[in-house]
């Protein structure tokens, strides 16, 4: 399976599943600017949704004030141990991507 | 009646639903709020956000630190005991663009969130919980000593 930029930690206790998720992402503003003086591109995650079995479970929006590899924190009532969290995530680029995460 | 919000929906999602690519996600998303998150002026970012301006409630709870050391990375977490939370927005008055992020809360989730912001200057962060039976908002002054919007 090619390696994705989340890395998703998912722990179901007592009846809920609290979710830490961290991308691995510049979240280019567009306002640095590079040696020659350019300003780099803005290259940033717009919206992360996360679901589990189907059901969606949490969706952010984000802006270019979100810091620099996106971190997320969310608890959600139900999940399993080993049932799967889908995380879709996708860029102002366009680029999108769904990464799978396992509940512990 | 139609809203201004739905009609601004309307407009974006199909740019946001183009941009998905060939992987279909099986919950449709909303779309994202580019007036909202690309004003340089925070009522104008609530007002794409929102019907009508948020009340200051107790029942909203923002956690941020006093003073960031570091402007790049700045500890948010918001919460709500309140009922039918929708939506939890965090706000930076002084960013370039106010609106940092929007979180949808489906049903079953919890509302409460963390996340990380960047500020770029000392600046009032407001949280706006969006519930079923009105918006709700907290804020705080967070003083920053290196500011992280990289300009």
């Amino acid at each position: 399976m090619a390696k994705g930029i989340i890395r998703a930690k998912a722990k179901a206790k007592n009846g809920s599943t609290s979710v830490k998720i961290m991308a691995k992402h510049a979240m280019e503003t567009g306002n640095r600017k590079d040696k020659k003086g350019q300003k780099i591109p803005a290259q940033y995650i717009q919206t992360m949704s996360v679901a589990y079995n189907g059901k969606q479970v949490m969706e952010a929006h984000m802006g270019t004030a979100v810091s620099k590899n996106p971190y997320l924190a969310f608890t959600f009532e139900g999940g399993a141990k080993g049932d799967a969290l889908e995380i879709t995530w996708t860029e102002n680029t366009g680029t999108s991507s769904t990464e799978t995460a396992k509940v512990r | 009646m139609i809203s201004r919000r739905s009609v601004l929906k309307a407009v974006f999602t199909g740019g946001a639903i183009a941009g998905l690519g060939v992987m279909m996600p099986k919950v449709a998303l909303a779309a994202w709020n580019k007036t909202a998150f690309d004003t340089d002026n925070q009522d104008t970012a609530m007002g794409a956000l929102y019907d009508s301006a948020p009340a200051a409630s107790a029942e909203v709870n923002l956690k941020a630190p006093d003073i960031a050391e570091n402007g790049a990375v700045v500890p948010v977490t918001v919460s709500s005991s309140m009922a039918d939370v929708k939506s939890i927005a965090v706000f930076v008055e002084g960013n370039p663009n106010p609106l940092a992020a929007q979180f949808m809360i489906p049903a079953g989730t919890k509302a409460e969130v963390s996340c990380r912001i960047r500020m770029g200057k000392t600046s009032a962060v407001t949280a706006v919980v969006e519930t079923a039976s009105g918006l709700f908002s907290a804020s705080k002054e967070v003083k920053v000593t290196i500011g992280g919007c990289g300009g």
